[in-house]
């Protein structure tokens, strides 16, 4: 028999107000952006118009919270029923992370204050990417939220509430499917337009929106097993490495598609020779490489994959290395012309740290709370 | 099916069609460069013409009413913007090379090389500004702007070539700006007949105003010219009876900037130096925003990939979530 419950334990502890205090100290920078503009406080500049606030916060951040989107994927489509146990906690950082990526796409904006535009239809322009991913992601936080909502009605025991949420379950899930697919395909759409200024080794043109999807999954799976771990500390429990051992089966699959992808792409545009110049770049190349073999070596044997330490280890390389990726293509590695540079400011960076700290912190409450983890009687 | 199998399927399908359409968006559907405007205005710079005296910059700034970028000293009252910025949307730079002898010269020379809004046939900025605050004239082929639209995403910095579009980061209620041809709302010089402030005041014709078929065909007529020989160059209106002076035909290199570079731009450059080296990107003939608006419409022509998938979603997770419940009535009584 098994059911969600609330993490016992208190909330305010000395982790907690470490939180609070880096996230206090990022909404004063962030205040100091409305007041006084964002010239104030952030390094960006005619070149480098997207620093870490969108590359950081919406472009890897939503893909870090692709956890409820890669679990959706298994559990409701293939039918997986035994992977329920993990849906719960997989939403909630996923609302969160997706929540904050709207958050961070909107102080972003040099004009926040007609950020309505975007939702009016007479101002729609079809064949901007920015668009849909404009829409498509702040469709999916109302899905996601909706996907949370039994936890929260559960605790409140508006039963008539969630008979109705259950019956439209279906349509949720599938759209909770069908979005990320599209707008975390599209992130990687937006590097096209961007031309020559991607550094060639990722300026994989007609195959971008195929990486950023497969990053997303691939980024999606190592959280779930993140969040798995977690919650078996938590309850003081064994990890259960066999939920993981399944999972590990399609991320191996995910990776494969991704190196063999991305090398072709190479090869065909004739950039090998970028590949084995040594330089800065091609170090980075190197690196994202590696960081992406090496969870492949880890996971294509099976005794690895049913030992929680190697999972973990394999985990956080892909984490790593999808969040390389998209660093890389957008940030690191481009060059938008001469004279022009970039690197965050103390208050740009911490910024961004303090809406981690938030996430983490509502993380913690939310857990805490409302029957979100799932806890395994015997 | 077996689950494993079905899991294997259905994951297969969805990265193979996104596979499958980025490949063959490549020669399948593609749209193609946008075509120039047949009654495209634009301008014709002459490097080799400029004397970089910046009165074009003044001009720029006078219509536009942008103050002058000062000197460090903050004495000298001439304009010292050394790019453009949301305060300068037309700036003359130099191009510096050895003991800097001879004007228009590649190796121990120097040269000017103007930058402002190219006015791209097939603007980048246009195609990804999502509420359509880059807007492209269909008759003049100007590329304007519209603050009241604009979210200040800056979609348009990253997406334009050329890094025109300049965001007022130091203004808490900012927008973009870049040249808009002289053509804004309130301006509108070119719709009442005129010409853009720029030319205007070229003393030399180094920045000529014009349709884009007569300035292609005057660049073309400069490039076949015998270099040393004299030439009586206009200035001001090509089509609208130019001034003209005479002077020295220079060795030029056989390009015209903007014919072809990303679908063509209705602002077109001549030079002696190659422009690489006056700081042009590296574009090819194919406009990456093009390349972004086929696999975006491939993707989701009529919005019919993603509807079917929906639908097929849907059945799918009634169905499973109808076995869940039978599982559940078996052996999960709470
Ligand atoms: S006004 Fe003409 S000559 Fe003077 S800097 Fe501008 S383009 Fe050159
Ligand atoms: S140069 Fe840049 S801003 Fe000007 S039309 Fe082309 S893409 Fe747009
Ligand atoms: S900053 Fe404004 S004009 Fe530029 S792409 Fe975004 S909404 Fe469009």
């Amino acid at each position: 028999m098994s059911t969600h419950k609330a993490l016992p334990g208190r909330i305010l502890s000395l982790p907690f107000l470490v939180f609070l205090s880096i996230f206090l100290v990022g909404m004063y920078f962030l205040m100091q952006r409305f007041v006084f503009g964002m010239g104030e406080v952030s390094n960006l500049n005619g070149g480098f118009s997207w620093g870490i606030w969108v590359v950081y916060d919406v472009v890897i951040g939503s893909a870090l919270a692709c956890g409820g989107y890669a679990l959706a994927f298994t559990v409701y489509v293939f039918n997986k029923g035994k992977y329920h146990p993990l849906v719960r906690p997989a939403v909630l950082a996923s609302l969160l992370g997706y929540g904050l990526a709207g958050f961070g796409a909107f102080f972003d904006m040099g004009r926040w204050w007609q950020f309505y535009n975007i939702f009016l239809p007479n101002n729609w322009n079809f064949n901007s990417v920015m668009l849909e991913v404009g829409l498509c992601v702040t469709a999916y936080i109302f899905v996601l939220a909706l996907e949370f909502a039994p936890a929260f009605l559960e605790k409140i025991g508006a039963k008539g509430l969630l008979k109705v949420l259950n019956k439209l379950l279906f349509l949720i899930v599938a759209l909770g499917i069908l979005l990320p697919t599209m707008h975390q395909s599209s992130l990687g759409s937006l590097l096209i337009a961007m031309g020559h200024k991607v550094h060639p080794l990722w300026q994989s043109m007609h195959l971008q929106p195929l990486l950023a999807l497969l990053t997303a999954l691939i980024m999606g799976f190592s959280i779930v097993i993140f969040e798995g771990s977690f919650s078996a500390v938590g309850f003081k429990e064994k990890l259960q490495t066999h939920l993981f051992k399944n999972l590990s089966k399609v991320i191996i699959w995910l990776l494969l598609i991704f190196l063999v992808a991305r090398f072709a792409t190479i090869i065909f545009q004739g950039n090998i020779s970028h590949l084995l110049s040594f330089d800065t770049n091609s170090l980075l190349f190197i690196l994202e490489t590696a960081l992406f073999t090496v969870p492949l070596l880890i996971l294509l044997s099976p005794a690895n994959r049913s030992q929680g330490s190697r999972l973990l280890i394999a985990a956080v390389c892909m984490l790593l290395a999808g969040s390389l990726y998209r660093f890389n293509a957008f940030l690191f590695t481009l060059n938008p012309g001469v004279g022009y540079s970039y690197f965050p400011s103390a208050p740009e960076i911490m910024v961004t740290l303090g809406l981690i700290s938030f996430e983490i912190m509502a993380y913690i409450v939310l857990v805490r709370t409302l029957p979100v983890l799932h806890h395994e009687k015997t | 099916m077996k689950r494993r199998d079905f899991l294997k399927t259905t994951l297969t399908t969805t990265l193979g069609s996104t596979a499958a359409v980025g490949i063959s968006s490549q020669s399948v559907m593609a749209r193609g460069n946008l075509k120039p405007a047949p009654d495209a205005v634009g301008m014709l710079y002459d490097s080799t013409l400029c004397v970089g005296c910046k009165a074009c910059v003044s001009a720029c700034k006078k219509t536009n009413n942008m103050p002058p970028v000062q000197a460090k000293n903050k004495k000298d009252t001439a304009d010292f913007a050394r790019d453009l910025s949301s305060k300068t949307l037309n700036v003359i730079k130099v191009y510096r090379n050895g003991n800097l002898a001879v004007k228009d010269r590649q190796i121990n020379g120097f040269a000017f090389e103007k930058r402002s809004c190219m006015h791209c046939v097939d603007p980048g900025c246009v195609s990804v500004c999502p509420v359509t605050a880059m807007r492209h004239n269909p008759i003049t082929g100007i590329v304007t702007y519209h603050a009241d639209a604009c979210i200040g995403c800056r979609n348009c910095m990253v997406g334009c070539p050329y890094n025109v579009p300049q965001f007022e980061y130091e203004n808490p209620f900012g927008q973009i700006q870049k040249c808009q041809m002289c053509n804004q709302a309130g301006v509108e010089k070119i719709d009442k007949g005129g010409m853009t402030s720029c030319a205007e005041v070229c003393p030399t014709g180094a920045t000529l105003f014009g349709s884009r078929k007569s300035l292609m065909a005057e660049a073309k007529k400069r490039m076949a010219l015998k270099p040393g020989e004299v030439y009586n160059y206009p200035r001001g209106n090509l089509d609208k009876k130019p001034s003209h002076h005479e002077k020295e035909i220079p060795i030029y290199k056989k390009h015209i900037w903007g014919e072809k570079e990303a679908g063509g731009t209705n602002v077109l450059h001549i030079s002696s130096i190659d422009f690489d080296k006056l700081g042009m990107p590296p574009l090819k003939d194919r406009s990456s925003a093009s390349v972004a608006e086929t696999v975006q419409h491939t993707l989701y022509q009529y919005m019919a990939l993603p509807a079917v998938a929906l639908a097929g979603l849907a059945f799918t997770v009634a169905k499973n979530s109808n076995n869940d419940k039978d599982n559940d009535n078996k052996g999960d009584k709470k």
